[in-house]
Order: structure tokens, then sequence, then C-alpha cells
């Protein structure tokens, strides 16, 4: 039995999508830029999808441009008004928080003159507004923050900071890759200028992506070739992943008045429980203002990748902000930005439920989790120490 | 992560985990900011390491590591004891993979702190031992990201 808790990595695709991609490589294979009849039925089809990923954002259908995922879409978003807006100015508002798409993307334009201001969060993780406004210059042409972070699950004031950007007429982008399909977006209502997302995060595909871009802002295209996205990203279009973007994000939409609450209940029964049951820990990001599937607690003295291999013993997939699970020895830039100290960093647990997550897996976690977390306990020189001095 | 059969073994069932509550020397390395601590006890008669056991703060190779290095020092004479390498305790685990090999030598350089508080609290000089370096792994390089 696999426990799987780790939806904020990637989601399985939902059989109904996949069932409905399946004759798009067989049968169904044209390529939508050719005139004979099954590859205008593809045409037909790419934009039946683009009109689904337009009405779970509330965009018009041709401000959805498709892309190969989320992370060519943050990098499109921001290198595009970069390069076409350099003539207005050549600096960007970020957060330390962000994607390391988003990050990594800034960083990369810093090196070709560009300048970044990237804000700083509370301990909850938010963004403040009054922080955004007293960042932004005369050259300011980009603020970029992300919907929800994809660690801690803190959605983030989207609506305030796009009335302000919208007032002061700077473009507005949010990488929205574990948002949408999660939680409303209202592109319109939101004061959104360009948004990001990924298929594989709410029930589709892994490969495929789109970036909606208002009408009328001009970005410079990031893969140049054919005209396929009216000329604005290149390459024969992903019609099996586009297929199936379009109906997860209907589904997902349609769903979310059942689902955010039933994800939220459990995601609250799994925070509160184990931190009831595990002393020593605690709750990182904001405990209203967040994903309804996300749960990440940090376990003092003890260190995340240890709990991840116990976790994955027991059958449960989870994720960690521990340096060891991340490459270097530096734990997730997320959790060091709202304050923990690394120490704390190291010992935290991500658990993302999603649409295929019941009660009975969570009261699994709840039940398997806090021995895990006694057994390295009990091997830690640190917890010795703390049971010493308690003595 | 990709560990070996023996490593998962020594992280799942670690030999030797606890204290010596009259140890002979005892040597802690690493520190929690980069989320490695270990924590050997050794006891030591008649120039014969008799016992050992640790605690360890750290990921599945920094148990593994521990629980092989105290296995490998254990019924070893002194001066076979600081024959043992983080090469000996990555060999007798089959390899780590190259991001954990830091855990080896954190693991070496726990039996020699624990060695060398033996010899400090016995006034002897053991062959080859210098005094231990704390916070190791922060000048461990750290291979480059595939």
């Amino acid at each position: 039995m696999e426990y799987y808790f780790d939806n904020a990595a990637t989601t399985a695709t939902r059989p109904e999508v996949a069932e409905a991609m399946a004759s798009y490589f067989t049968e169904s294979y044209g390529n939508p830029s050719s005139i004979y009849k099954i590859a205008q039925k593809n045409k037909t089809a790419v934009e039946k999808a683009r009109g689904q990923i337009a009405a779970a954002i509330n965009s018009e259908v041709n401000e959805v441009y498709f892309t190969a995922g989320g992370s060519e879409a943050d990098n499109w978003a921001i290198k595009g008004v970069a390069e076409s807006y350099a003539d207005k100015g050549k600096h960007i508002i970020t957060s330390c928080i962000e994607h390391h798409a988003v990050l990594h993307t800034c960083e990369y334009l810093e090196t070709k003159g560009y300048e970044v201001t990237y804000l700083p969060v509370d301990e909850y993780g938010l963004v403040s507004l009054e922080d955004v406004k007293k960042a932004v210059r005369d050259d300011t042409i980009l603020i970029t923050i992300m919907f929800a972070n994809n660690e801690i699950g803190t959605i983030e004031p989207i609506s305030e900071i796009g009335a302000f950007a919208r007032e002061k007429g700077i473009l507005f982008h949010t990488d929205a890759v574990q948002a949408v399909g999660h939680v409303p977006i209202d592109v319109k209502a939101m004061n959104i200028d360009m948004l990001s997302m990924s298929g594989h995060k709410f029930y589709g595909p892994k490969g495929i992506g789109a970036l909606y871009v208002r009408k009328g802002i001009k970005i410079t295209p990031l893969i140049h070739g054919g005209a396929q996205e009216r000329s604005r990203r290149a390459g024969t279009e992903n019609v099996p992943g586009i297929i199936g973007m379009g109906l997860a994000a209907e589904l997902a939409v349609k769903e979310l008045p059942e689902e955010m609450p039933r994800l939220t209940a459990l995601r609250d029964k799994l925070i509160n429980s184990i931190l009831e049951k595990v002393p020593y820990s605690r709750l990182n990001g904001h405990p209203v203002n967040r994903l309804p599937g996300n749960a990440n607690i940090s376990f003092e003295y003890i260190e995340g990748e240890s709990i991840l291999l116990l976790l994955d013993y027991k059958g449960i997939c989870a994720s960690s902000g521990s340096a060891c699970t991340s490459g270097s020895l530096d734990p997730s830039h997320v959790l060091l930005a709202i304050g923990l100290p690394h120490e704390k960093a190291h010992g935290s647990v991500r658990l993302t439920m999603g649409h295929f997550t019941t009660e009975e897996q969570v009261d699994y976690v709840i039940q398997e989790l806090p021995p895990i977390i006694e057994r390295l306990r009990m091997m830690s020189p640190l917890y010795e120490e703390i049971l010493k001095n308690k003595n | 992560m990709q560990y070996s059969e023996k490593v998962m073994d020594h992280f799942m069932n670690p030999r030797n985990v606890g204290e010596i509550e009259d140890a002979s020397g005892v040597g802690t390395v690493g520190n929690a900011k980069c989320g490695d601590i270990m924590k050997v006890y050794l006891k030591i008669e008649d120039n014969i390491v008799k016992d050992a056991k640790f605690k360890t703060f750290g990921c599945g190779a920094a148990v593994a590591t521990s629980s092989m290095a105290t296995e490998l020092i254990k019924g070893k004479t002194i001066q076979e004891a600081m024959e043992i390498t983080n090469k000996a305790v990555m060999e007798a685990l089959d390899g780590l993979p190259p991001i954990k090999v830091h855990c080896s030598c954190l693991a070496e350089e726990a039996l020699h702190a624990a060695l060398w508080d033996y010899a400090q609290k016995n006034g002897i000089v053991i062959e080859g031992l210098e005094e231990p370096v704390n916070d190791i792994s922060e000048h461990e390089e750290i291979p480059e990201e595939e």
C-alpha cells in the first residue's frame, strides 16, 4: 500500500484525463498546423482545451499560451518582460521565497544588468504590500510574487498586490503553479497580468504548462521558430498534454467547492494531531492562509532525510526541506526566510494531500509518524542533552 | 537517494546505538547547522576497544556510517582503530552517493575524537592521532550537482 503525501511535487494523472489523452497519441496524431481533417480536428481540440484553461482562471481564451511546463512559463514571463520593457527600466521586484524557476531566472537577469529586489517575508511566509510599495522605483518594470508557496503552502496577498501594481502601471506576474486547481483564481478580479501554471500539479500530465498573458502585453518569445501559439511560442503543440491539462483544469475547478473544505479538514486534522502528539514540533507557514492540502512541520533534534526514509519504509511518500534532500549544505531557502534556524529547517517534513487522499490515509500517517520521530530522537545526541537538562 | 542495501540495513537497524556510562573516551563532531552531529563512546581496556556506542543527528548516511564505524572499531587495538579510515567505512557499506561521502569523513573523525579524548584522559600519545577539528563538515567540499 502506498500513502502518497507529496502532491505538491507532482500528482497522479486522473484516469479520465489519461483516457482522454490516449487517442491523441495513436489515432488523432495529426499536427494541428496541417490542413487535412485529422489535423484540423486536433486544432479544434487544442482550442477547446485553451478555453478550459481560460475558464479556470477567468481569462480570455486567446490570453492563454501553452508551454512545456511551469518553469518555462516563469522563465518566459520574466525574461520576456525584461527584454521587451528594458527601455522603460531594468528593475524587478520579487520575493525571497519564490520557486527556483523564478529566483534563478531573476539571478540570471542580474548578470545581464537588471536589478532585482528580493522582498523578505514574515514568520508565516507572507509578503507585505507595504514592502512592495516601498520597493517600487521609477524604473520598476515587473512585480513577480508567487500565488502560493510550494513548501509551506502560504497564500500570498495577490489581490492587494495586483490592485497596487495596476494602479502604478507596473506589470504583475504570479507563479500560480501550486494554486491553479487548488484555490479559486480570477485574473480579472485580482488584476493579474501574467500567470504561470503546470498541468501535473492538478492531476494533468507532466511536460505541459501555460502562461496567461493579458491582452496588450508584449513579451519577447522565449522559443523562436514556427507560428504556433499566435507566433509567441514556437514548437508543434503537445496535443495529448494540452488535451489532458485542459480537462484536468476543468475537473479541478468544478470540484473546488467540495475539495477545498474536504482537504482543509484533512490538513487541519493532520497538523493538529501531529503537533499534539509530538513535543518539540511546530507548523511552518500560515495556519489559515494556506493551501488546502499542505502541511509542513519541523521536528526539533532530528534530520529530515532520516524521517523520509523511515516514512518510506512505512509506505508514506513525503518530502523535506533538509539540506540532505536538497543536494547542498543549506536547508530550504523558504524555511530560512521565515526565520527558522538551520537545525529546525533540517528537521522539516512536508506532507501534501490531494484529490486521491482519504481520511484513512491521514489517520495512518497520524499513527505512524510520531513513533518515527521518537525513534530518531532516541538516536540523537541533541535530544539526549534536552532530556538530561530536563531531569 | 540511491543507497546500497548495506547502508539501508545499517540505517534501519543501526548497531551500537546508545551511550556508555563509564566510557574511556567520548568524541563529538559536526554541528547542527550543517545537519550532522555524531557522538561516539568508546570503552577501552588493555589497549583494546571493548565496546563502542553512538548517537547521531543526521541523514540516513550519517546514521549508517556511525553504525558501521562503531562496528569496525570494536575488538581492535588502538593502533588498529587508528587505521579505520572513511574509505574503509564506505567500502564496508558498499559505497555511498557522492554527496554523502562527507558522512563517512565525519564517522572517521568521530572515532578519532573519542580516541583523542581517551588519550587526553590517560596522558598517552597515540601515534598518528591529531586533535580533532570541530565542524569539519563546514570545510567539506561538496561535489557539484549533476
